[in-house]
């Protein structure tokens, strides 16, 4: 299947080792991966602040790149479910990369080995507005080696919330300070999610406090080689 | 705490973030507010989890309040016919003042200069309390925890546990120092005896008494109410005199509507299959109750409300508090630092609506948007949605410093061209170097600074994905 790849903002420049993985995995699954240069941000970051104006434009901008793909693909559930609220259009055609994996491509073992106590945050957006489901736990199952453990309290959101995180940091913080406890009281030494932007939260905060635990999104788990 | 916001007039409410850091601070508030939220909350789980037709339940309920509110003229004027017919008074009250001064008069009428009060949320948002007090009428709160904040001059912090702020000990204490003496303990079970003791000989000298209403039945007049202790039952029965004040929203069409909410609200409040107690009454009955009756039909910016084709959905609540119990935010925060007596998701929407965006700039951005709220709401009231309505709204009203409006559109600029947006990114690269630790940022100026001080960020990649791409080609 040839798919398009929406790599979002943050993606593009904070994490881009996701976008890597992400090509990697489809690729090596016999997909083709385009990327349309034009892309930016969906404007997520501007709907959620109450900028409506440019928060549309950015939308439309989204739209003209985008709108001639069958299939598109995104490693953030959030921008994804945020594009397909504003436009149902999209329903059916834009995917988170788990959504478009095991539910569009009908894969579960992707051929990653990954030998780390992993647990899962399954994050807010991608189980309420997204509705992503589990595949990314049946994802990880299939991944050999992987020690995959459950996170108490895992529906509780990490505190990111996009602007949130700054103007109410102090809340924020302490919603993160809860969730790294869950994820440390695991055991485990990988966190790992759909959404790079909750990555940054968890992860921050895990670097802060020198606990032993890395945030790593789904994709990157994914791509790990069983023949590497 | 005035006029169900703190602060008096037209003043903004104190800043949410600021209020909310306080409380974070009380490390006894914290632990309350988890304990308690976390308790209901399972409560409350389990037994959603035993009706198969939860979802439809929730769509009735808000496809019912959805007619309501598209044609609560015609309800309300039912309404007004079948409370008269029934032998009751309707009176109509367009803002607080006007309901306060109604129930003064009424009071004044019968000569009564004490009467009781079922808890009731509407009643607080109005002030009824201090007007009353002000025209030389004191109101005994009945409910138990309202009745422990108003002996300690405090206010409610949670829609349906008032006083969930507080613990035994500290109730002992209050106690001891008003209504019991000095050997009451702090088992719950003293507690409660001591308040009962002093609530029997309010209830049987009443000669009038003040109720709010979970519904009220537009085709047959009916009010109803629903509760835990028997306080409400006591205050609608024994009392001469019955004042029942409704907001406009809170009309069902029929009875067979209650229904629907009945099944929903106690499962959602409390998680209880029923609640112990629920009280309907039709008008008056000779010799039976009060033997005169009136119903106070509030607006109070409710019609404002009703005029926001988004925001409307908030005129649905039926006051269950799920939405406090299972928000991250309030569950940590508590309900003070929204400043209003409608706090958690349901108060982030409905206090800007009611009193103004203006009052409240602060309160729609008093959530991470995760949605848990929307989840759990019986009549299916899609807050989220509604909060970035709002925050739209806000930010249109010129709320925002105006360094953020300036970093909005700036991004927007660098986001609306490949280019600006790549140049963006290597300009950044060069001007984080200062900031970089070991491959993280820990410090940074204002505004960041507020996610440095708590938390370490990840910089811009040396190699942008779509330099990656590029040079793979």
């Amino acid at each position: 299947v040839r798919v398009a790849l929406f790599i979002t903002c943050i993606g593009d420049t904070v994490t881009p080792e996701v976008g890597r993985a992400t090509v990697s995995v489809l690729e090596r699954l016999g997909h083709e991966v385009v990327f349309p240069p034009e892309q930016t941000c969906c404007g997520q970051m501007h709907v959620n602040s109450g900028y409506r104006p440019g928060a549309d434009r950015l939308a439309a901008r989204f739209m003209e790149v985008f709108g001639g793909f069958e299939v598109i693909v995104s490693p953030s559930s959030s921008c994804v479910g945020t594009m397909r609220e504003l436009y149902p259009e999209l329903r059916g055609r834009l995917f988170e990369l788990s959504e478009l994996l095991v539910g569009r491509l009908g894969v579960t073992d992707v051929g990653a080995r990954f030998a780390e106590r992993v647990v899962y945050h399954p994050t807010c957006h991608s189980l309420r507005v997204t509705g992503v489901g589990d595949g990314p736990l049946a994802l990880l199952r299939a991944v050999a080696d992987l020690d995959l453990v459950e996170l108490p309290d895992a529906r509780e959101c990490c505190g990111f919330g996009g602007t949130f995180a700054i103007k109410n940091a102090d809340t924020s913080t302490a919603m993160a300070i809860d969730k790294c406890a869950a994820i440390v009281a695991t055991g485990a030494s990988v966190v790992t999610a759909v959404d790079s932007s909750c990555l940054l939260q968890i992860g921050g905060r895990l670097s802060r406090e020198g606990a032993p635990v890395r945030a790593m999104h789904l994709a990157e788990i994914l791509a790990q080689d069983a023949s590497g | 705490m005035s006029a169900g916001v703190v602060g008096d007039g037209s003043a903004p409410l104190p800043p949410f973030p600021a209020a909310a850091r306080e409380a974070l601070g009380d490390a006894q508030l914290r632990a309350n507010l988890g304990n308690a939220t976390h308790t209901i909350r399972e409560k409350r789980n389990r037994v959603v989890a035993e009706l198969a037709d939860w979802e439809q339940l929730r769509a009735a309920a808000s496809a019912i309040k959805a007619d309501v509110l598209a044609h609560l003229e015609r309800y309300l004027l039912q309404f007004e016919q079948a409370v008269s017919d029934a032998g009751g008074v309707v009176h109509w009250a367009a803002d607080a003042a006007q309901a306060n001064q109604i129930v003064l008069d009424v009071a004044r009428a019968h000569q009564v200069t004490e009467l009781v009060k079922v808890k009731s949320l509407t009643t607080d948002e109005i002030g009824l309390n201090a007007a009353l007090a002000a025209g030389g009428v004191h109101a005994v709160e009945t409910d138990l925890a309202e009745l422990i904040l108003q002996l300690d001059g405090d206010w409610s912090s949670h829609i349906l546990v008032p006083a969930i702020h507080l613990n035994r000990t500290e109730i002992r204490d209050l106690f001891r120092r008003t209504i019991a003496d000095q050997s009451v303990s702090d088992d719950p079970r003293e507690l409660a005896e001591a308040a009962r003791r002093y609530l029997r000989q309010k209830f049987l000298t009443a000669q009038m008494a003040v109720s709010g209403a979970n519904f009220a039945v537009a085709d047959s007049g009916t009010v109803c109410v629903v509760e835990s202790e028997g306080n409400g039952r006591m205050c609608t029965t024994l009392p001469a005199v019955l004042v029942t004040i409704v907001g406009i929203e809170k009309l069902v069409p029929s009875f067979a509507d209650l229904e629907v909410f009945l099944q929903l609200l106690p499962r959602s409040a409390t998680g209880e299959r029923m609640n112990p107690y629920t009280s309907l009454w039709t008008g008056m009955t000779p010799g039976d109750g009060p033997s005169e009756f009136h119903v106070i039909l509030l607006d109070a910016g409710r019609t404002r409300v009703l005029a926001d084709e988004v925001g409307r959905q908030a005129l649905h609540c039926i006051r269950c508090s799920a939405c406090l119990n299972v928000c991250p935010v309030y569950s940590r925060t508590g309900g003070h630092a929204y400043g209003s007596i409608y706090p958690g998701p349901i108060g982030a929407i409905l206090t800007p609506q009611l009193y103004g965006i203006e009052r409240a700039p602060t309160l729609p951005f008093a959530s991470s948007l995760c949605g848990a709220c929307y989840e759990v709401c019986p009549v299916a009231i899609d807050i989220p949605s509604v909060l970035l309505h709002l925050r739209a709204k806000a930010v249109a009203a010129g709320v925002a410093k105006p360094s953020e409006r300036v970093a909005m559109a700036t991004f927007g600029w660098l986001f609306g061209s490949r280019r600006r947006f790549s140049a963006a990114a290597r300009l950044g690269r060069l001007g984080q170097r200062p900031f970089l630790r070991r491959g993280r940022i820990v410090k940074l100026p204002a505004p960041l600074s507020a996610w440095t001080r708590s938390r370490n960020l990840r910089p811009l990649a040396d190699e942008s994905f779509r330099e990656w791409w590029e040079r793979r080609r």
